[in-house]
């Protein structure tokens, strides 16, 4: 049974709409990431679980109870689930075992209960010994746990994460992604856990939900994802994928194709129809084909693992593309190479975007812009 | 395109404005922030501290001298806890509940700190007074009192603290918006109710904002002039600044030693205070060092809209009451006559702007003093505060830590300072500036350049150093770029600023009522001496006029909020 539902879920604030209504299940024990570019709402999303926020519409139900909905509104304290927010949030006049324990005297626990609870909590989060420390003394890292600690203290069986990893350096938001994995194997709570960055959300989730103009534009694994993107926005968020005008020659589970007048064969969904379309494709895909379509070079970056070369189709000035490749890779500045595409996959949003071939360009191009 | 060669400008000697803005400000602050209260402690120590100290035991021992010290301290002590419960109960409404019209609210909640406090004392006196038409309400009549309600300690207490409340307010709001939101959010996950979580996070991380703020209200209460010289001299609550005030108008200059030593202890006190608010202040930025979201408010509900109506209720009665009944009495004929469609005249109104010589005198020395206060302030806070925040200089540093000095002294004690200070003749002219208006000129500086100097400080450390850095890779030099780049992006916050120094000297009372003289009369005094002599209609006609200015004022500078930089208005909603 799903611990989280969200039915037709909405929120407008000053005549603006910030939450398309929104629909999603969740099941006890997973891990769902909300991924998206900022100012797409899944901070409020968030916050309309957690019942900081009230919906303007739709119903919210935590474990079969309704906590939001037409004429309902469980305030969070009511709710029971726990959250740690983007600035960790803890209290400046309390101790590390004061902001832990705080909860549990709303609770009532009892001194000796709370002291244990307390240091239990700290364990779990490696920061036994540290509960008569003060808030200003603890580094980054340390507030982090803390504000984790704070919450599984409260054994909830739903955790909200706000862009918890946003605020610290890449060094240490690896060590804590390696803490969030192990917190969740050894804990089983759900966990929602929103974050602009798609690469955190690939590592950690079980699901992703792909967020744009506060509405859910997909929500996958991050295999699927990865490989087959709904549309061209998710496309680019996810992976940087690169966006391409192609002609649908023969449909098909494996649909051949023409990029530029260049035959590829490549992966597409049901309903893929003959003519102008959109397809996605990795620069790993994009490989190096002698007297394949001719692009010249105009930029190249060693990454140390591999090589990105940016190029220009020769034929489509404009027309951007990255290719990603491993080993000794040849070819200057301004040299003409030929191209081929290994793999791609067709959009079947793409449709409409690829009618008529000049606004496919631009697109093609903004694609390619960054 | 060609590059241009690299250092082709001359290594000229650059203009030394630098230097020369800090001598000339040093000059400023040190002979008139500074000598002045220097004065004022070499009089009482003139043979020594051995003599000094033993002289001014011999002040305190005096049964006056003990009896309106205590009384200072005790209305003063009640007097903010009044402004403690109101100031900071409508600080953590209008900011914790969503509130209707929460900028009016913000605004009436404020106005006692705009409306000087002889003139908030004669509105209270209209309101509650035996003459008022409150007590012309059905059911009210059995309730009129007999004499004055108001005379002695209680009343006292009540208007200051109802003056010095916002005082308290902004401090809380200042420290309640920059308190993150989050920190109360994450209180109601973990299942605080919005009452615990004020019980349990807002208010303990308050308590250095509400100590700051409860100290700046009682360094006022004991400092403030206007309502104990209507209240408490005539209910013989003697109060040490009606003491001083009584004894240099009783004893002519003879006196000044023994007020001199009064001024000290009062002083002290408020020095203790200050020093005290600045340490709570201190804890406060240790404690919020982030800047985050304002929290927007416990979700609306019965509780929010009856908290919200009360609030309301309260500052109207509070607030706007009194005024109206300020105004009613200005405009009936004389004391005691009941304002009615037969009886209302526009006579006092016209009568004390045009046929009375004092109050004529009076509003054209005002406004002269308040437009020339404001105008030198700023004129000169403007490069003291740039050489503080751009150019980081210690020296100018100090000279604003001076600067403050005069501000958050009792401004009786400024004025026996003055006094001290300008009664001798001037070196070398034999003209003593003493019974001119210049010494309220030069008193007025003192007091305000202080108030000048915030909110360009405020501003200029909101403007990116980039800009002025942007300016000097462009080749300007410092006077240029103050006139080109810094002037022009702080003109808003210069205008709010010059009307705040406007605002406080034209009603200035505290400093005025020792240093004014026949001929150099302000609104200020004008009003309190009007009713020391009985015409309380004249000085309620008086009041009304410097009411309709100020809050004219008022309203300028919050249509200017909009374009100011934060911290430039005291009261920004």
């Amino acid at each position: 049974m799903a611990i989280l539902t969200l039915e037709g879920v909405r929120f407008r604030a000053g005549g603006a709409e910030i939450i398309r209504p929104c629909d999603l299940a969740l099941a006890e024990g997973e891990y769902l990431a909300i991924v998206g570019p900022s100012g797409c709402g899944k901070s409020t999303l968030l916050r309309l679980v957690a019942g900081l926020e009230r919906a303007t519409g739709g119903t919210i139900t935590l474990d079969g109870r309704a906590v939001s909905g037409p004429g309902l509104h469980v305030p969070p304290e009511a709710r029971g689930i726990g959250m740690v927010f983007q600035s960790y949030a803890l209290w400046p006049h309390m101790d590390v075992a004061g902001n832990v324990a705080y909860g549990l005297r709303r609770r009532g626990l009892a001194r000796a209960d709370r002291a244990a609870r307390v240091a239990e909590a700290l364990e779990t989060v490696g920061l036994t010994g540290f509960g008569a420390r003060r808030i200003p003394s603890l580094s980054g890292g340390q507030r982090q746990r803390v504000a984790l600690a704070r919450c599984l203290a409260m054994r909830p069986r739903l955790l909200l994460l706000d862009e918890p990893l946003a605020n610290l350096d890449t060094h240490l938001r690896e060590a804590m992604i390696d803490e969030f994995r192990r917190l969740h194997r050894t804990t089983g709570t759900t966990i929602v856990h929103v974050t602009h960055d798609q690469a955190e959300a690939m590592v950690l989730a079980d699901r992703i939900a792909v967020m744009g103009q506060g509405g859910f534009l997909q929500v996958d694994t991050p295999a699927t994802l990865w490989r087959e993107p709904v549309s061209a926005e998710v496309a680019r968020f996810v992976g940087k994928g690169q966006v391409l005008p192609v002609e649908v020659v023969t449909p098909g589970a494996l649909a051949e194709v023409l990029v530029f007048g260049r035959p590829a064969r490549m992966r597409a969904p049901a309903g893929i129809t003959r003519g102008p379309a959109l397809a996605t494709v990795r620069a790993e895909d994009i490989l190096r084909e002698p007297g394949g379509l001719p692009a010249r070079i105009l930029d190249r970056q060693d990454t140390g693992a591999a090589v990105v070369l940016t190029v220009e189709v020769v034929d489509s000035p404009g027309t951007i593309l990255r290719l990603r490749q491993t080993g000794p890779v040849p070819g200057a500045l301004g040299e003409v190479i030929g191209i081929g595409f290994r793999d791609g996959w067709l959009i079947r949003d793409g449709g409409a975007e690829g009618r008529g071939t000049h606004s496919v360009r631009a697109e093609a191009r903004v694609s390619a812009g960054h | 395109m060609t590059p241009e060669p690299l250092a082709a400008g001359q290594a000229r000697r650059p203009f030394p404005a630098e230097a020369l803005f800090l001598a000339g400000l040093g000059v400023f602050v040190l002979a008139l922030c500074l000598w002045p209260l220097g004065r004022l402690v070499a009089t009482v120590f003139a043979e020594g501290a051995g003599p000094g100290a033993r002289f001014i035991a011999e002040v305190w021992a005096s049964d006056a001298a003990r009896v309106a010290t205590l009384n200072t301290l005790w209305a003063a002590g009640w007097a903010t806890l009044l402004s403690l419960l109101l100031g900071g109960g409508m600080a953590l409404l209008v900011t914790l509940v969503p509130v209707r019209g929460r900028a009016v609210l913000v605004f009436l909640v404020i106005l006692p700190l705009l409306i000087p406090p002889q003139i908030s004392t004669l509105a209270w006196l209209s309101f509650v007074g035996s003459q008022s038409p409150l007590w012309a309400l059905p059911g009210l009549e059995a309730l009129r009192p007999r004499g004055n309600p108001l005379l002695g300690a209680n009343g006292i207490v009540l208007v200051m603290g109802l003056e010095h409340a916002p005082l308290v307010f902004l401090a809380l709001r200042a420290g309640l918006r920059a308190l993150p939101a989050d920190l109360i959010d994450a209180a109601r996950m973990v299942g605080a109710t919005p009452l615990s979580a004020v019980r349990g996070i807002v208010l303990p991380l308050m308590l250095p904002a509400l100590a700051a703020g409860a100290l700046l209200a009682f360094v006022s209460a004991i400092g403030n002039f206007g309502v104990p010289a209507l209240l408490g001299i005539p209910g013989r609550y003697p109060m040490l600044t009606t003491l001083i005030y009584q004894r240099l108008s009783g004893f002519g200059p003879s006196a000044l030693p023994e007020v001199a030593a009064l001024a000290l202890i009062l002083a002290v006190i408020a020095l203790v205070c200050v020093g005290l608010q600045a340490l709570a202040l201190r804890r406060l930025a240790v404690a919020m060092n982030r800047d985050a979201g304002v929290h927007r408010g416990f979700a609306r509900g019965r509780a929010a809209t009856g908290l919200g109506a009360l609030a309301w209720a309260l500052m109207i009665v509070v607030a706007v009451l009194p005024l109206c009944a300020l105004v009613a009495s200005a405009l009936v004929p004389a004391v005691g006559v009941r304002l009615s469609l037969e009886t209302i005249t526009a006579e006092n109104l016209i009568y004390v702007v045009t046929g009375l010589g004092a109050a004529q005198r009076a509003f054209v020395n005002s406004l002269g003093l308040a437009g020339a206060t404001a105008a030198i302030t700023l004129a000169l806070a403007v490069p003291l505060a740039w050489l503080i925040v751009a150019r980081r200089s210690t020296v100018a540093r100090g000279l604003g830590a001076v600067a403050d000095l005069p501000y958050v002294l009792p401004g009786i004690v400024l004025s026996i300072a003055m006094i001290l200070t300008f009664l001798p003749p001037l070196p070398g002219t034999g003209i003593s500036l003493y019974n001119t208006i210049w010494i309220l000129l030069l008193a007025y500086l003192a007091r305000f350049f202080a108030l000048a100097l915030r909110p360009v400080i405020a501003a200029l450390t909101q403007l990116d150093p980039a800009l002025e850095e942007a300016a000097r890779m462009s080749g300007a030099g410092t006077v240029r770029r103050l006139l080109t780049i810094v002037l022009p992006l702080l003109a808003p916050a210069l205008g709010a600023g010059a009307i705040l120094v406007f605002l406080g000297a034209f009603s200035e009372l505290t400093v005025s009522a020792l240093l004014w003289s026949r001929g150099s009369e302000t609104v200020g005094v004008m009003v309190f001496s009007l009713y020391d002599e009985g015409n309380a209609t004249a000085a309620a006609a008086v009041s009304v006029w410097v009411l309709a200015i100020v809050l004219a004022l008022a309203g300028l500078v919050t249509r200017l909020a909009r374009h100011l930089p934060e911290g430039v208005l005291p009261w920004q909603s």
